[in-house]
């Protein structure tokens, strides 16, 4: 088979990942109905369920909120080929320090100085986490993908330790710390809408959501407006072009590690300052193996990877509807589609791109064919 | 196999080939005619089609449309297993061997029958003795492909189409990696082949080899075929002509040089690798302001190690070398950012890994080096607007095409990315410039315009160091040639002194103390 034309970026950009998510949704339905309910009733419930009921885009936007920042961590990793995959656990131990930070000085800061503290806490903890494997790589070549998988396993066994242990609540049973005071807490959407005035449905989504956002316009100046950015690029694009440069890619690979694992260290501030309001185990669920879906999907770009983001936080609370509407979908099922999207859209991200290829291959050139006879005709 | 005569059908007969990538019409309306028993060269710039019509005619592209007939059957070749059935073999620019076999296992290789290989390698062997002896092509095959030089390695790749049953052989520019004497003796063997009646296409950019070895030639340009000819009636200068379309200057206009101060000063210096091979020995050389040394030698023996010990990229183990008052040595080294600030530019060898960032815009790759302390204002940022603007500028002085600095590096054609690094490395002005392989991959057209750059440059008083594979480019730019062989430097040639004979002994290690090199010819292989 002779290989394809190159796809135009607009199908590569725009097309690929709605024809993934699709072909994710069409195995999903056949799923839904071979356990007999309606595909299309499921759709509609999950529809409502991440965007019309009440408070229920509140809560869309708040998942969307930690995917965007363990999404972002994983695209600026990849800028400079590199796969962290170790999201995971640099969000955890990013709530290891916002979690410290307040501890230490909730009784002693006001929010205004203690809330960004905390924030730089949560990424510079997460950026330690990333910029040691980032070492690893770049001075012993260890593999990044092996040392970020097993700093996971790391930072999971280090908080279980000192919740269960030094940082636990005294006097209490559950593995946490103690609830922070007023002055560690991200206001809550709702609460700020309802102080000027707009009636707002209760939900998770606080302020970190804008501070997300704000990581998206930084990440997109850092890669694409900064010297920085062009070195990440070049040593990601060609190692051996950056050393020509003289770019110290070493050097480079570290410092990306260390912003990757910052940015996923930030999604602890949804989670830990935004809601719970105290340090607790397991408050990553996940989201930091997510992102890696969600960079794939949003091509590690962050406009992509908002919209990845949204995606997926459509999926989480439509997909807990689901749960909530039918007996017979289960919060397994629910996992079960949810890991379809991933499937499609990031292990399987470019199954379509030959055949669609080919077909817009065809259909240009027979376009083209018909305006040189027209032309031929014509002259 | 021995069809000669002249009622006997073509060989390779092709008519209206098209084939479109995309955008680019890279075959258009070709047509083909091939006597069986002749060589037949296909000469064209680089990007005028060549490669593309023989991966047609070998089965790795499908043609969008045209007719393909071999020895007179309409054909169609859908890989290039289809390709072998009909008696096509092809010896690629880049080898195909699996280098940690052995010569026999290399030519058996997807023929080993049955669960057991003695059998087949038995036969294999005996094929194989056959090939060789008819047609004087010996090769031991009991040694490793990794231990030959590579001319026997060529030869090796040619057994292999031989033994598959080939009877049109086509060479992809066969001679890049040869020294002449290698290329002399590949020669001879195609002649061999020919008197066997093995139809022979060989596809070059090199007129020399066109003319020295081939009966009949096809000029390539812009996908089409813009003319066939018998070779006897045409000359080097009228081919070239033909492939770029206007009358090319062949000769450099090369005045001689007035070298001023020391520039660069290099004494011993060493390069031990990772792998404990020491790949500099000992090297000393002075550069002076307004000269260019050229540095001769088979690729791989050194000269790519030197480039980027002088460049910064790679720390010498011994010795010192210092530009200007700049000294680097194993224990104060350098990199090639400070390098640069020093005065020193790199034309590197490897345009599409070093020179260039593919995937970047032309507005990006033209600063690549210069991204830290380029002559934009400095600080955290970069304005790509400005950068546009800028390289838009050198664009124009440079001529090169299409002048669109968003368009990514990857869609200039080999000529234009070349003058993309070209620019970028002297807009800056350097004392000294190390440039290797200026021209390979890049079309005459272009050549032209480099090498005139070069001899600009230097007559505006910078130091250049030359590497080059082509010992044409070599000897027509070069003030004074040195020659490189397994680390050393072998020799020193003056301009005037240097023929292609003295430097291919030299070159392949032959006779380099002895005062009469010439008397020691074909001690090699």
């Amino acid at each position: 088979m002779s290989p394809p034309p190159p796809l135009p970026r607009w199908a590569d950009v725009g097309l690929i990942p709605l024809i993934n998510v699709f072909a994710a949704l069409v195995v999903s339905g056949i799923v839904v109905a071979i356990i007999g309910e309606n595909p299309f009733e499921a759709m509609m419930v999950m529809i409502k369920g991440a965007f019309v009921y009440k408070g229920s885009l509140g809560y869309t936007l708040y998942y969307a909120t930690n995917f965007i920042f363990t999404g972002l961590a994983v695209a600026v990793a990849f800028h400079a080929m590199l796969f962290n995959i170790g999201g995971e656990g640099q969000a955890y131990l990013g709530g290891l320090g916002a979690g410290l930070t307040c501890l230490l000085l909730d009784s002693m800061l006001p929010a205004l100085l203690l809330v960004p503290l905390a924030i730089m806490a949560s990424a510079g903890f997460g950026a330690v986490w990333g910029a040691i494997p980032g070492y690893l790589q770049a001075k012993r070549g260890s593999h990044i993908v092996i040392t970020t998988i097993m700093f996971n396993f790391l930072a999971a066994s280090i908080m279980v330790w000192l919740l269960a242990g030094r940082l636990k609540a005294p006097g209490q049973m559950s593995p946490e710390t103690r609830s922070f005071s007023e002055n560690a807490e991200l206001p809550f959407i709702h609460d700020i809408a309802n102080a000027l005035g707009m009636e707002m449905a209760r939900s998770p989504l606080n302020l970190s959501f804008v501070v997300a956002l704000l990581a998206c316009v930084g990440v997109w100046v850092l890669i694409w407006r900064s010297r920085l950015g062009y070195a990440i690029r070049a040593t990601g694009h060609s190692a051996k072009a950056a050393e020509y440069a003289g770019i110290p890619v070493s050097t480079i690979i570290i410092i990306t590690m260390a912003i990757s694992g910052g940015l996923a260290g930030m999604m602890a501030i949804n989670e830990i300052l935004g809601v719970q309001h105290r340090t607790i185990l397991g408050f990553t669920s996940g989201y930091g193996f997510t992102g890696i879906a969600v960079a794939l999907m949003g091509r590690n770009h962050p406009v992509g990877i908002v919209l990845a983001s949204l995606l997926f936080g459509a999926l989480y609370q439509g997909g807990a509807e689901l749960d909530f509407e039918f007996s017979t979908i289960t919060r397994e099922m629910v996992l079960l589609i949810q890991g379809l999207i991933i499937l499609f859209s990031g292990g399987l991200a470019y199954m379509f791109n030959r055949p669609l290829a080919h077909l817009l291959g065809a259909l240009l050139s027979q376009r083209d064919r018909k305006d040189h006879t027209e032309a031929g005709q014509n002259g | 196999m021995a069809n000669g005569g002249s009622g006997s059908p073509l060989a390779i007969e092709l008519s209206d080939i098209n084939k479109s990538f995309g955008d680019v019409h890279a075959n258009r309306n070709v047509n083909l005619t091939v006597v069986p028993g002749h060589i037949h060269g296909i000469i064209g710039e680089n990007g005028a089609g060549k490669s593309t019509l023989v991966s047609i005619l070998y089965g790795f592209y499908g043609a969008d449309s045209g007719t393909i007939r071999i020895n007179g059957e309409p054909t169609t070749i859908r890989n290039s297993a289809d390709a072998i059935g009909k008696g096509i073999g092809m010896v690629h620019q880049h080898f195909m061997l699996v280098p940690n076999f052995t010569v026999l296992e290399n030519v058996m290789l997807g023929h080993e029958g049955s669960l057991s290989v003695e059998t087949s390698a038995r036969k294999a062997r005996e094929a194989l003795n056959k090939l060789s002896q008819d047609f004087g092509l010996a090769v031991d095959p009991d040694m490793i492909v990794e231990d030959l030089p590579v001319g026997l390695q060529q030869r090796v790749e040619i057994l292999k189409a031989l033994f598959r049953g080939a009877e049109i052989l086509i060479l992809d520019e066969p001679t890049g990696v040869l020294t002449p004497l290698e290329t002399e003796q590949l020669f001879d063997i195609l002649r061999a082949l020919r008197e066997q009646g093995v139809t022979i296409l060989l596809i070059t950019h090199k007129l020399k080899e066109i003319m020295a070895i081939t009966d009949d030639v096809s000029v390539m340009r812009g996908g089409e075929m813009v003319a066939h000819l018998q070779t006897a009636d045409t000359s080097p200068a009228k081919l070239a002509e033909l492939m770029v379309g206007r009358k090319v200057l062949l000769e450099v206009d090369h005045t001689p040089a007035r070298p001023g101060a020391p520039v660069l000063d290099v004494q011993d210096l060493c390069l031990t690798d990772t792998a404990g091979i020491d790949q500099l020995k000992q090297i000393s050389m002075t550069l002076r302001e307004g000269e260019i040394v050229g540095i001769a030698g088979v690729s791989g023996n050194g000269q790519s190690e030197l480039l980027d010990v002088l460049s910064g990229i790679i720390a010498p183990t011994g010795g010192r070398f210092a530009v200007g008052t700049n000294e680097v040595t194993a224990n104060a080294t350098s990199n090639p950012a400070e390098l640069r600030d020093f005065g020193v530019a790199h034309v590197p060898e490897d345009r599409h890994k070093c020179g260039i960032v593919l995937p970047f815009s032309a507005a990006e790759s033209m600063i690549l080096g210069y991204s830290g302390s380029d002559e934009q204002d400095g600080g955290w940022w970069l304005s790509p607007s400005r950068l546009e603007e800028s390289c838009a500028s050198r664009m124009k002085e440079f001529d090169i095409r299409p002048p669109i600095p968003k368009l990514q590096s990857a869609n200039f054609s080999g000529g234009n990315q070349q003058k993309i690094v070209l620019a970028r490395e002297i807009s800056t002005q350097p004392k000294l410039l190390l440039v290797g392989q200026p021209t390979r991959g890049v079309d005459i057209g272009a050549i032209e315009f480099i090498h005139k750059q070069l001899i600009a440059l230097r007559n505006e008083g910078c130091a250049i160091l030359l590497v080059s594979v082509e010992l044409d480019e070599i000897m027509s730019l070069s003030d004074r040639i040195l020659v490189m062989n397994n680390g050393h430097i072998v020799g020193e040639l003056a301009r005037e002194d240097a023929d292609e004979t003295a430097l291919g002994l030299m070159m392949a290690g032959i006779g380099v103390d002895e005062k009469d090199s010439r008397s020691v010819t074909g001690a090699t292989s």
